[in-house]
């Protein structure tokens, strides 16, 4: 059974449409990311499934139960659902272990500790129940807010950009930690983030979206090797996108002459396409046939981007072994490695 | 009722219709009464004395903005960005002239230079005596108001100005240069916003103008009221003294434009400019000389004669002290409800009509007390008479003045004037519950009035306590309203101060002036703590 569905989603606010027909479905346990820029409606469609948010048209179903239509609502309080908030939003006047405890209090007793207890464990913050929101770091309050919403069982994990207020190192750590701990009590989780690297560390699937519309819901390795789009190829990874007209089911004539692809290209001969290139579609090599002029290099230790110039014009990027630090414009080797070829809508 | 913004429309609403209505009560009055009525004496007020009320108004509105500019603002920055002995001790005690009613500064300083008092000794009578004029009422409610201008400019010369003058010195400027050329820009709008609060007070005073026999806009319109018995007169001048308020508010709302963006407090301590030799005495006499002459001259001279020269005094103010912090008391009580009931009203259904009623009711602080006054009393006095008329021909029963014979016309003048004090308060509490934290408690399966219960109330305590507070020692301090309003009869400190001072019996006005001053300073004090908390 399905964790989470979204069916032909449309919601709004004061007659703008901000989330046009939106179909998503979670397997249970499923660990989902609506990635997308700024503005893109990825909040928009977490409230609604938390209840803040009217919807349009269009059903959010968890589990067997509708809990929302465009004629009804299930309260946000008897949903279910937990949120992860962006400003941690803990309750300041309340100790950790109050905090925790704020949504099973109509536990007994014991069974409150007892969850309390467990939670701490799981987020890693154990003996740390009486200290206060103000006298933890900024993670640690994340992983309370997590404990927090984990605690009365949700169906539904959301996480609002929960590490946005943290710095990039934490960041990683945290989103692979959160992961970890949700795979480990079978939580399904969406979360909602801007950032590419966030989305691929936690999610099992993401679902990138733009303006309202989602254009592709896929394992992080397909959204990279496989878009289906100009936007996604932009959006996850570097990449350069060249004019290129089908020769035939395998073959594109392109500005480096005619490529052969591994796969059957599915588009009639004489269209044109859009060819995309990523930074390891094109390997320096010292002993290439072909050569190109070093235009800029970004050093990332393992390795190098470069930055290179074809006889005709044509720029791509291009990844060169950590020690081969050639001086810019020096006159370099390269080599085609393409196997599959990208081809988008122009 | 949702806590989020759900609902266009609810029950707090109609709580924030009627304390929106009653503020703009007087107003309504004032400008109804001031554009349509008809008034005998009009023609004769813009021929004599407008010109006079409108020369007096303008020469102290000048002179306190010179006065509160000067004391304010060097000693803000003294204490934000040097360092020399005593400025912590200066910096509280530069704010405690707050606690001083400007009406019981001019009684103490008259008592002080008076022909017999201590200071003739050694100066001629007639020169002491010109304290009683437009310049010495000026210098009163200068050493009173400047506090307003030092508090603003010292947040933002203590929020802003630490790394950006540290930028400055890195290009080349002095320190001094780096005060002058950076902080000061920079704390421009705190300082306007400082100085409209002042000079809105300035406007607003009747107490100290009318003892030093200054005829201002305040006194006409109790002159007219009262002397000439013509309450369209009175409207008149109240319109046009309403003209001069509304000028301030919008200079006022102009440089709030500009406040926003120095919100961002940095936490950081700042490298302080350490100050020697003379220069550390000049730093301390310009920090030591306002809170001198505004709090410990006066305050020494309140408390001696209180405890010598008006000792029999004390007795006879104790119905007095039980009928102020009752009235106060209830003040506070309706005032934090009133503005629980906007506050609430804004957050959970916020709507142009919520929004419109907040602002209006934040006008109510500009409005001098004698504005309000006389609003209030007309439609007030038309009710009763309507009430009594009804009651004894239908009931049969003579029921007295039900408003303008009971304390109930002046909790309707406060509310006007004071709503959007207790509102200020609640509103920064409410601000600092995130919406997030609703959303948090709701998803954990929390009933909205649960919320209020196990997270509101807890936030908001320190909120409502502030509100209150500032609400009673206002109520304490107010004159020139209850003055008019008070039923027959019925005395407050500040009335029987004010009336004792009037007498010329300024000796026997000190205990129930020391009993409004050491209320007002508790405020005072709490204001520094909350202000130093944040940025030390």
């Amino acid at each position: 059974m399905a964790g989470l569905q979204l069916k032909r989603l449309n919601l709004g606010y004061n007659g703008d449409v901000v989330v046009h027909q939106v179909d998503l479905t979670l397997g249970a346990g499923e660990l989902g990311c609506l990635l997308g820029p700024s503005g893109c409606g990825k909040s928009t469609l977490l409230r609604s499934i938390a209840g803040f948010t009217q919807v349009l048209s269009g059903e959010i179903w968890l589990g067997d139960e509708r809990i929302a239509d465009a004629s009804t609502s299930v309260p946000a309080q008897d949903r279910g659902v937990g949120l992860v908030f962006q400003d941690v939003a803990l309750f300041p006047h309340l100790c950790v272990f109050d905090n925790i405890r704020f949504g099973i209090e109509s536990w007994s007793r014991a069974e409150q500790r007892l969850r309390v207890d467990n939670l701490l464990a799981l987020v890693g913050l154990s003996g740390l129940g009486a200290r206060f929101p103000h006298e933890l770091s900024g993670g640690q309050q994340q992983r309370v807010a997590l404990a927090r919403a984990l605690a009365p069982r949700p169906r539904v994990l959301l996480l609002d950009e929960p590490f946005s207020g943290l710095d990039s190192e934490l960041r990683a750590r945290l989103a692979n930690e959160v992961r970890g701990i949700l795979k480990a009590d079978g939580v399904t989780a969406l979360m909602v983030t801007h950032d590419q690297k966030e989305a691929f560390d936690f999610a099992d699937r993401v679902a990138v979206m733009r303006d309202g519309i989602i254009e592709q819901f896929d394992a992080a390795y397909r959204l990279y090797h496989e878009p289906r789009t100009e936007f996604v190829a932009r959006f996850v990874g570097a990449g350069d996108v060249l004019p290129c007209t089908v020769v035939n089911t395998t073959q594109v004539d392109s500005p480096l002459g005619v490529l052969t692809s591994d796969q059957t290209l599915g588009y009639e001969p004489g269209q044109e396409m859009s060819l995309l290139f990523r930074p390891d579609d094109l390997i320096h090599d010292d002993d290439a046939e072909q050569h190109a002029t070093l235009v800029s290099k970004q050093f990332r230790g393992s390795h190098f981007v470069y930055r290179v110039r074809f006889d005709n014009g044509v720029e791509l990027g291009c990844l060169a072994p950590s020690h081969h630090d050639h001086e810019l414009g020096a006159d370099v080797g390269v080599r085609l490695e393409v196997e599959h070829l990208v081809l988008l809508p122009k | 009722m949702a806590l989020t913004p759900h609902r266009r429309f609810n029950a707090v609403t109609l709580v924030a219709l009627a304390a929106g209505v009653l503020v703009c009560l007087p107003i309504a009055t004032i400008v109804t009464l001031g554009l349509v009525g008809q008034s005998d004496v009009w023609g004769h007020l813009v021929d004599t004395l407008l010109a006079q009320y409108l020369m007096n108004s303008l020469g102290l509105v000048i002179g306190v903005a010179a006065g509160v500019l000067l004391l304010g603002v060097p000693s803000a920055a003294l204490v934000s960005l040097t360092d020399f002995p005593g400025r912590r001790a200066l910096s509280l005690a530069l704010l405690l002239p707050l606690a001083f009613p400007a009406y019981i500064l001019a009684y103490t300083y008259t008592g002080l230079l008076d022909a017999a008092g201590p200071v003739a000794r050694w100066v001629d009578p007639r020169t002491l005596d010109s304290i009683r004029s437009l310049p010495g009422a000026a210098l009163m409610l200068s050493l009173v108001l400047y506090p307003y201008v030092y508090l603003l400019a010292r947040a933002s010369f203590l929020s802003r100005s630490a790394s950006t003058l540290e930028v400055g010195r890195t290009l080349g400027l002095t320190p001094l240069q780096a005060t002058i050329k950076l902080a000061l820009p920079m704390a421009r709008p705190a300082i306007v916003a400082g100085l409209t609060l002042a000079l809105m007070e300035t406007l607003a005073d009747y107490g100290t103008v009318a003892f030093f026999g200054v005829p201002t806009f305040t006194t006409g319109i109790m002159r007219a009221y009262y002397g000439l018995g013509d309450a369209v007169a009175a409207a008149q001048l109240a319109l046009t003294l309403l003209a001069f308020v509304a000028l301030l508010v919008l200079l006022e709302k102009y440089s709030r434009r500009k406040l926003r963006y120095f919100s961002g407090a940095s936490r950081r301590s700042h490298s302080r400019v350490r100050l020697h030799g003379w220069r550390a005495g000049l730093a301390m006499s310009v920090c030591a000389l306002p809170p001198l002459l505004g709090f410990a001259v006066p305050g020494c001279a309140l408390l001696w004669w209180g405890m010598v020269d008006a000792r029999d005094q004390w007795w006879d103010l104790g119905p007095m002290a039980a009928s102020s912090f009752g009235l106060a008391s209830m003040a506070a009580l309706l005032l934090v409800m009133s503005a629980l009931a906007l506050g609430y009203a804004e957050r959970t259904a916020p709507s142009r009509l919520t929004r419109g009623l907040t602002q209006i009711a934040g006008l109510g602080y500009a409005l001098p007390g004698t504005i309000i006054a006389v609003g209030v009393l007309i439609p007030l006095a038309k009710a009763d008479q309507w009430l009594f008329v009804m009651f004894r021909d239908y009931v049969g029963v003579n029921v007295g003045l039900l408003f303008t014979g009971s304390v109930a016309a002046v909790l309707v003048a406060y509310g006007a004037r004071f709503t959007a004090v207790s509102l200020g308060a609640i509103t920064s509490g409410l601000g600092r519950i995130k919406p997030s934290l609703d959303e948090a408690a709701m998803l954990l399966g929390h009933r909205p009035l649960q919320i209020v219960r196990r997270v509101h109330v807890p936030l908001m305590r320190g909120a409502v306590l502030t509100s209150a507070l500032v609400v009673f020692v206002d109520v304490l301090k107010e004159l020139p309203a209850t003055l008019i309003l008070r039923p027959f009869d019925f005395n407050t400190l500040a009335v029987r101060a004010y009336e004792l001072a009037s007498d010329e019996r300024l000796l026997d006005a000190a205990p129930a002036s020391l009993m409004i001053v050491a209320v007002g300073l508790i405020p005072v004090i709490y204001l520094n703590r909350s202000v130093s908390e944040a940025k030390y």
